[in-house]
């Protein structure tokens, strides 16, 4: 008996049927929790809206947009936020690749090394934010003992002095986040065909033409993968600077007041956020830094398939 | 056929889920016979936890058992408006910042409470300026939606070994003219702070608010700046000529001398690094709220409890004296159902008491209620609540109109660019402030053009 009401199960979960089931729920849950708000909040971009208020949005046209483009403090956001990506992410490449290279030929306690490097990208932002405010502090943080000043008096203040504020988040950013592309770095060296150096090594190349010519167009691909996904995430940053200086300090720039580490998504938090909770204002910034990430990624990954073809 | 049918069920069925519930939390059920529960939301810290412990003593009188739901403060009004959000009813009762009122009443989240605290009597047990600033919207309507709870304001703490040391005293009084004692204006504040300036010895006179990212240094500078005279505005709500005035200027300038002497690193501090710098010897005074001043007077945590003094805001040059207004009034939820309204109000009217007041104060919570602040039992119950008693009658608070966050950000910014900065003048910031509000408020429709 049991023979036969098996097959019969099975014609009724058919491979089409099984597919359905699997996808349905994720199409469903995409649209509700991706799709949906991507376009509620295009909608709002358009509208004069504060979610904590019950009055209904109001059509305002593209003066939010006009507002976040035309506004000195949105563009010294941008500004802050190009500055802050463009500098950590290139330090950050030249550190995680300097540490890739190091680290690329194997010695006893390389394995251990490349696990302790690591350490620093798996802690939390928010908890790196915490401990590195206490070491920059010049009263008792241990950074600037390490550059060699003993008096706190004369010690700079890392976090409160606007000249070195952006830095300070800049250095954290990139101690954290230099072994992201070192393990992307290694993978990339240790996937080189040994051949490829033994054949140079052969007609005399010297180390630097090796790197040129070898390493660095192999490597090539992976590390712009890299700088991909640390633009995108340095444009996104927001837990290091909250943590570290709260976008502060501020500063007298000619009559206005600007915040010298205020990115783009602190900006963001800000106005979207109580006290503001400039729901429809806040959704058009939302929408030009989304545009931007998109254009940049587009350039990266343009770069990309050209190594790759070429 | 059958296949796409059932599809389409799925997401209507999914979909219709997702918009009836309004993207609210479940609704909790309400007793046919009454309440027999209510929540109120607090941030999370200590007078949470003493509510918690009145709650408690509600339930054992009534029945009706109290929950206490603590958020943590970064993220306590984001909760809270998000919850407003979906007009939800998560909470029956909302422990509110004072800054919270006129938002909360233009949109209609709180229940007025006028009828109820004038009938009860309750608005005359409270200090007038508590009732005025944690409950009243608009100021000066006598229209109430909140009953003040945790009366909350800056005040200050002092190392009594430094001011009593003999050598100390006379080499002020040899410096500067008069004894060294507690300030009584703000220019004596400023001259101890200064001669305990000594960097040699890792001491400093004075830490102050300085953060960026929410109120606190608008709050340190509006201790002074209420005291020289100026405000945040005029009667009818202008803030040209008046936030960037002569006596508020004099006082920004005032407030960005103290920050010289004030312990390196101080640079974004509030609450929590005024107690550090006064726990680990590197201040001989700070200001903060009275809500974290008793932490200095735990052994374990302050080594100078046995001489730690504590003393109210010093006065102005017109011998007006005013302190920064922190803490909330308790209201009431207008998203519940009227039985849980009436249950809520019933708690209100219980805990507003002088009986349960006493205890509110007794075991830890800072009470806005005369005849407990005027108690000798009061006033002997901790080193720091005479000084309490005292402030309470003279608060003041920032804007409360709904517009006060966006009010808030240049206030921020331009006090912080002085102040740690340093960048131009007091007068070049606050005419900044005051241009920036001026345009807020012109655009938001609160004066006109």
């Amino acid at each position: 008996m049991s023979s036969y009401s098996h097959p019969a199960r099975r014609r009724h979960l058919g491979d089409k049927r099984l597919i359905q089931m699997f996808i349905i729920p994720t199409v469903v849950l995409l649209i509700l929790m991706n799709v949906f708000p991507l376009i509620y909040s295009l909608y709002l971009s358009f509208t004069e809206y504060s979610a904590i208020n019950p009055t209904p949005p109001k059509w305002v046209g593209l003066d939010n947009y006009k507002k976040v483009l035309s506004d000195n403090l949105y563009w010294h956001n941008f500004a802050v936020t190009g500055r802050y990506a463009l500098i950590s992410v290139s330090l950050q490449m030249i550190v995680g690749f300097g540490l890739a290279m190091l680290l690329k030929e194997k010695f006893k306690g390389s394995g251990l090394l490349t696990t302790l490097i690591l350490v620093p990208m798996m802690l939390s932002p928010a908890v790196v934010g915490a401990f590195w405010k206490n070491i920059f502090n010049p009263s008792f943080g241990i950074f600037d003992q390490f550059l060699g000043y003993s008096d706190p008096n004369t010690a700079p203040e890392w976090l409160g002095d606007p000249d070195l504020a952006l830095w300070a988040v800049v250095i954290v950013d990139v101690w954290m986040w230099s072994p992201f592309v070192m393990l992307l770095s290694l993978a990339g060296l240790s996937a080189i065909p040994d051949y490829l150096y033994e054949a140079a090594a052969i007609d005399r190349a010297s180390a630097w033409f090796q790197f040129r010519r070898i390493t660095l167009p192999q490597v090539m691909p992976l590390l712009l993968i890299a700088v991909l996904f640390r633009t995108i995430e340095a444009f996104k940053q927001f837990d290091l600077v909250m943590g570290l200086t709260g976008g502060g300090p501020s500063l007298l720039q000619g009559t206005q007041a600007v915040n010298v580490t205020e990115t783009v998504s602190v900006k963001l938090f800000r106005l979207a956020m109580p006290p503001q909770a400039q729901t429809g204002l806040s959704s058009a910034m939302a929408y030009v830094v989304l545009i931007i990430i998109i254009a940049i990624s587009n350039l990266y990954i343009r770069a990309l398939n050209k190594v790759r073809e070429g | 056929m059958l296949k796409k049918t059932f599809s389409v069920l799925v997401l209507i069925a999914l979909l219709s889920i997702a918009f009836t519930s309004n993207f609210a939390a479940t609704p909790r059920p309400v007793q046919a016979q009454g309440v027999s529960e209510l929540t109120i939301w607090w941030a999370e810290w200590d007078p949470a936890n003493y509510l918690q412990q009145i709650g408690n003593e509600y339930e054992a009188e009534t029945g009706i058992k109290v929950t206490v739901v603590q958020e943590p403060w970064a993220s306590y009004y984001n909760k809270v408006g998000a919850e407003w959000a979906v007009q939800g009813d998560s909470f029956d009762m909302v422990v509110g910042d004072s800054q919270w009122v006129g938002q909360a009443v233009e949109a209609g989240h709180y229940v007025d409470l006028t009828e109820f605290l004038n009938s009860n009597g309750i608005t005359e047990t409270v200090t007038p300026a508590t009732l005025q600033y944690y409950g009243e919207y608009p100021q000066g309507s006598g229209t109430y939606y909140a009953y003040p709870t945790e009366g909350d304001a800056n005040g200050w703490a002092y190392r009594k070994d430094l001011f009593e040391d003999p050598d100390n005293m006379a080499a002020f009084e040899a410096e500067y003219g008069y004894p060294l004692a507690i300030p009584e204006t703000w220019e004596q504040l400023r001259d101890i702070a200064k001669f305990f300036t000594r960097p040699d010895d890792g001491l400093y006179g004075v830490g102050i608010y300085t953060q960026v990212d929410y109120d606190a240094i608008t709050m340190g500078f509006e201790n002074i700046m209420f005291s020289y005279g100026a405000d945040w505005k005029d009667a009818d709500n202008n803030v040209l000529g008046v936030i960037n005035s002569p006596e508020a200027v004099a006082a920004l300038e005032l407030y960005g001398e103290l920050y010289d002497y004030a312990p390196p690193g101080t640079d974004n501090a509030f609450f929590a690094e005024m107690n550090n710098v006064f726990i680990n010897g590197q201040a001989a005074m700070i200001m903060n709220y009275f809500a974290f001043f008793p932490s200095l007077d735990n052994p374990d945590i302050n080594p100078y409890r046995d001489s730690t003094g504590y003393f109210a805001m010093p006065a102005g040059p017109t011998g007006e004296r005013f302190a920064a207004l922190g803490g909330q009034g308790i209201s009431v939820n207008s998203y519940i159902s009227d039985e849980r309204k009436q249950a809520s109000l019933d708690f209100i009217k219980w805990f507003a008491t002088p009986e349960v007041q006493a205890r509110w104060a007794a075991v830890g919570g800072y009470t806005c209620n005369i005849e407990v602040l005027e108690s000798e039992a009061f006033l002997t119950q901790t080193p720091y609540n005479a000084a309490f008693a005292e402030t309470m009658t003279f608060v003041k608070d920032f804007w409360n109109i709904p517009q006060f966050g966006l009010l808030l950000e240049p206030a921020q910014r331009y006090l912080h660019a002085y102040v740690v900065g340093g960048e131009g003048t007091a007068q070049e910031a606050l005419d900044g402030m005051a241009f920036e509000m001026d345009e807020i408020l012109i655009a938001e429709g609160v004066i006109s053009e």
